[in-house]
């Protein structure tokens, strides 16, 4: 097979988000992930819903498809099943997957159709000029709500996992590196891989997440998780999470006879959700955020099971053809 | 087939009959119908089914508004509608009489369960007291058969329990019907062996009781004679009986062969749709994908997606999931991709009446989305021939790139009739507009004649494009907002539409080809208009028939033929939606309306005077 490299997946198309946009940076990461996967050019579909982010095929050089607004999954299921062969990645917004998309989105991600979702959330809807989205914090005053909004927020990983999701992940966009990671662990996994993207939209909601991804914070403010490993975060990687009874907290090696053995172990591969879910909710000043695969478990994928119910019928048929089948039953001469 | 060897000496051999069973929604009264009708139809009759239920699955009980009722209209001549009047009813209880009370016809034979004729079932029904008491059926021929009392007799031994015995009434009433038509017996019991293939009690006890039934029919007086109805002369091939629903399913299986694609079904059920789901789910053998979405939008996206891949896409649905579909099919307009969206249409607005039958969503079809948007509109007229406009519009969208709507009504879904089988070899071919490996590929650049672009399917090596809801740029595809290129793809989009009229064949008149009075109809109606029109012909009136199945673009002919008549009348079951539309398309014609919207089909007896009154002025 040819060696790919970023070039070959720039489209011709000029880049419109803002200057300063995280989009670009997810992007640039996207273009270099590509290659390391070992797969044709032809066979990647990008399929976005409406918003900034959603623009992101035109900038690729696959397949790519802008669609309506929320229901990209409905035709990623789509694009799946006809050709399961295909890497599909969905691009999508919080508003788009989380607002008019909410009901695809977890019905993709209930029936684990082997799709990459890029989840960009910028806790605003960038596109229509700066309202409030289903994950803005409340409280938030914007051109919707100019007195604050009174709507609660909900967390993509919360529903996700809700949903049965049996990938979730989560970077920041300033961090090209992980996104890298992820992106390929993400192709690797059968089955819905949803990856959260903490975007910054610089011109209607700059610096939501800067409590996590400001530089002078970060250290303390973001944890990697790797499956298997103790879960140590800090700038000298002293500091950790315990479960306590019910409850997880943060303790620091060394002291009040905290050793290493004390620390939680990362288990991605857990079937059950709890300690992700827990794990995903960890949020500044009282925790890090976790960032990472903080779920990958095994589950059938809708598309291989389809696939392999059609094996199946195919192997014990009643019909062969379709004029089998319309001269089968009951007839008659005249 | 053999017909059983009748020892009634009196055997009447009629042209054409309607029979009518109608009980409670629990009362199998579908099965019974649909039993007579295979029968019937391996005996070689022409005929036509209607049948008719409540949106409810368990209605209150022993009322009028839970009656559900199966109407055929079988005969050894030309049959086309499930007819206006029953010559036969079988009413399994007082609420079943009174629903059907005005579709009898007068001297007619009505054979009633008078176990069920009992104060509280009169009083379930609305009425006082006894409909048997007061003369009303004076003139009828009234048989009262105790169906439930001797159902009980006959399974006096049976193991089953109390509920399953009474369950196979039914079975009674077929019993007596088969006798009085003369038909054999087997073609039900080996139906009713394969369906309750795991109990052969049930199997046993339905035959048994049905067997009971006959010979009641055979031993009372009550019978004068029985019928023949003998089988009718139709074109020489082999046959079997479908229903609108199956025969649409089988077209796109057809189509999907033809072109060698796979079959994509997206979809969300729906009455009197979501058959057409349960039938292809049936055949993953053929390779067929079906897909229950989360909603109807999920449902013509996913077909989209499917398109894209280079499947046969098709969303199937009614009224209210059409107008959730319409931004979907939007896209596939804009990005010119093959798809075929099915409106099964039902009585509306809002939810409406979902069992009944309606013309109503023909607006919907042709404008109900934002921006000039074309689409290929088509509609099926007959139950079976939803096998050849399933594939006509499978053939459509797959050659020209562009979404077709195609129109059918819960009359044809559900109604059944004989359809002298098509094998796939002699169907026109399919060669779906396809750019391969190697093409200097430009996604929006265009067939000159036709005007459709080529589409690329992902995995085609070199050809990685991009499509969207943006416009586009002519020839290169990319996003365009230039106002003259806008102005442009507009015209472009709906001329594409426009070009088809030259290859579509040119439209038909059943009857004179000019005169006094133009009936024009589309879709569903076929059948009754066809009827009326046919007796008016006999008696040498001066009237053509014009159905329409290709709705947009209308066939290149349509105005030459409106030329020709003094007048013209516009039959539909809505408020006059085609009406319009032809009055927007050709100016200067007065379009008269005759219009019903009672979610039943037109009668023929209606539209014949009707006609008959304006051929008189
Ligand atoms: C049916 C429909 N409703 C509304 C819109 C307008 N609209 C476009 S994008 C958008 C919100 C986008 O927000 P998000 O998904 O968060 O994407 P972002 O722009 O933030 O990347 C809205 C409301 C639309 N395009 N289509
Ligand atoms: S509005 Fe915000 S999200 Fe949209 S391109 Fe600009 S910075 Fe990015
Ligand atoms: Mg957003």
């Amino acid at each position: 097979m040819e060696k790919l490299t970023n070039k070959d997946f720039s489209s011709d198309q000029e880049v419109r988000w803002c200057p300063g946009c995280g989009d670009y940076a997810i992007l640039r990461a996207m273009q270099k992930s590509l290659p390391l996967l070992n797969r044709k050019k032809e066979d990647f579909i990008f399929i976005s819903g409406i918003g900034c982010s959603s623009r992101f095929p035109y900038y690729m050089d696959t397949y790519g498809f802008h669609s309506i607004h929320g229901r990209a999954p409905a035709f990623a299921t789509g694009m799946k099943l006809a050709n399961p062969n295909l890497s599909i990645w969905q691009i999508t917004g919080d508003g788009d997957a989380l607002a008019i998309g909410g009901n695809h989105f977890i019905h993709a991600l209930r029936r684990n159709i082997d799709i990459n979702i890029l989840l960009f959330n910028n806790e605003i809807y960038g596109l229509t000029k700066g309202q409030f989205s289903p994950t803005s914090k409340k409280g938030i005053k914007t051109k919707s709500n100019p007195h604050g909004t009174t709507d609660e927020p909900f967390s993509p990983s919360d529903l996700s996992l809700g949903a049965k999701s049996s990938f979730f992940a989560r970077v920041v966009d300033t961090n090209p590196k992980l996104m890298q990671k992820i992106f390929v662990e993400a192709e690797a996994h059968k089955g819905t891989s949803l990856i959260e993207i903490m975007q910054n939209c610089v011109i209607f909601n700059d610096k939501t997440f800067s409590s996590i991804t400001g530089k002078d914070v970060k250290k303390d403010a973001q944890l990697t998780l790797e499956h298997g490993k103790p879960i140590l975060y800090g700038a000298t990687m002293n500091k950790g999470i315990i479960l306590n009874k019910f409850k997880l907290e943060t303790v620091i090696i060394g002291e009040n006879g905290i050793t290493i053995d004390d620390i939680l172990v990362h288990d991605a591969y857990e079937q059950d959700s709890t300690l992700h879910a827990m794990l995903a909710r960890m949020r500044p000043p009282e925790f890090p955020a976790a960032l990472g695969v903080i779920r990958s478990v095994k589950r059938s994928t809708f598309d291989n099971d389809m696939n392999s119910q059609i094996d199946h019928e195919k192997k014990n048929a009643k019909f062969n053809n379709v004029n089998e089948l319309l001269f089968s039953g009951d007839t008659w001469n005249v | 087939m053999q017909s059983k060897i009748m020892n009634n000496p009196k055997v009447v051999d009629l042209e054409k009959v309607v029979i009518k069973f109608a009980g409670d929604s629990g009362d199998g009264m579908q099965l019974t119908g649909t039993q007579f009708t295979d029968t019937s139809a391996l005996l070689g009759n022409d005929l036509a089914t209607f049948p008719d239920y409540p949106a409810e699955i368990r209605a209150p009980q022993g009322t009028v508004a839970g009656v559900s009722g199966f109407q055929i209209h079988i005969g050894s001549i030309d049959i086309n509608t499930p007819g206006d009047i029953a010559d036969v009813l079988v009413a399994m209880n007082p609420a079943a009489l009174k629903a059907n009370k005005n579709f009898i016809k007068k001297g007619g034979s009505i054979i009633i369960n008078i176990d069920s004729f009992n104060q509280r079932d009169f009083e379930k029904a609305g009425y006082k007291q006894s409909p048997l008491e007061d003369n009303s059926f004076e003139g009828y021929n009234l048989i009262e058969a105790p169906i439930t009392k001797l159902t009980r007799e006959t399974l006096k031994d049976s193991k089953l329990d109390g509920k399953s015995i009474g369950r196979a009434k039914n079975m009674f009433a077929l019993g007596i019907v088969y006798w009085m038509f003369n038909r054999p017996m087997q073609q039900t019991e080996s139906f009713l062996k394969t369906k309750f293939k795991k109990s052969p009690d049930l199997v046993e006890a339905n035959i048994k009781v049905m067997h009971a039934g006959y010979n009641f029919a055979d031993t009372i007086e009550a019978l004068s004679s029985s019928y023949t109805v003998l089988s009718a002369k139709l074109p020489k091939g082999t046959y079997r009986n479908v229903m609108g629903n199956q025969a649409m399913s089988w077209g796109f299986l057809a189509a999907a062969e033809n072109a060698k694609k796979e079959l994509f079904l997206g979809s969300y059920p729906i009455t009197p749709a979501s058959d057409i789901l349960h039938e292809l789910a049936k055949h993953k053998n053929l390779g067929v994908k079906t897909f229950q979405a989360e909603d109807e939008i999920a449902g013509v996206c996913s077909a989209i997606g499917a398109s894209f891949c280079g499947s046969l896409a098709i969303t199937t649905t009614s009224g209210p999931g059409l107008a959730l579909k319409g931004e979907g099919i939007g896209l596939a307009i804009m990005t010119e991709l093959p798809l075929v969206v099915v409106d099964v249409q039902r009585g509306g607005p809002s939810t409406g009446l979902p069992t009944k039958t309606e013309q109503s969503d023909l607006m919907q079809a042709l404008y109900g989305r934002n921006g000039e948007s074309p689409a290929v509109v088509l509609a099926s007229s007959t139950p079976a021939n939803c096998f050849d406009w399933a594939y006509q519009a499978s053939k459509i969208t797959l050659e020209h790139n562009t979404p077709v709507i195609l129109l059918s009504d819960g009359y044809l879904g559900n109604g059944a009739e004989p359809w002298k089988i098509k094998s796939t070899n002699d169907m026109p071919k399919i060669n779906p507009n396809v750019a391969r490996e190697g093409d200097d590929y430009l996604p929006y650049a265009r067939d000159k004649k036709i005007l459709s672009r080529k589409i690329a399917i992902p995995g085609t090596k070199g050809l990685e494009h991009r499509l969207g809801g943006l416009e586009k740029e002519d020839i290169t595809g990319n996003v365009s907002y230039d106002p003259e290129n806008h102005e442009k793809m507009c015209k472009i989009r709906s001329e594409k539409i426009n070009r088809l009229s030259n290859i579509i064949p040119e439209q038909k008149i059943y009857g004179n080809e000019s005169g006094n009075l133009l009936v024009i109809g589309w879709g569903g109606t076929f059948g009754s208009l066809y009827s009326a029109v046919d007796t008016l012909l006999k008696d040498e009136n001066s009237v053509g028939l014009c159905h329409f199945n290709y709705i947009n673009p209308l066939p290149r002919n349509t105005k030459e033929i409106l030329s020709k008549f003094n007048r013209i009348v516009v039959c539909e079951l809505n408020a006059g939606q085609f009406a319009n539309y032809l009055r927007m398309n050709f100016q200067g014609f007065v379009f008269e309306q005759y219009n019903k919207l009672q979610g039943f089909p037109f009668t023929s007896i209606e539209l014949e005077s009707h006609f008959k009154l304006l051929l008189s002025k």
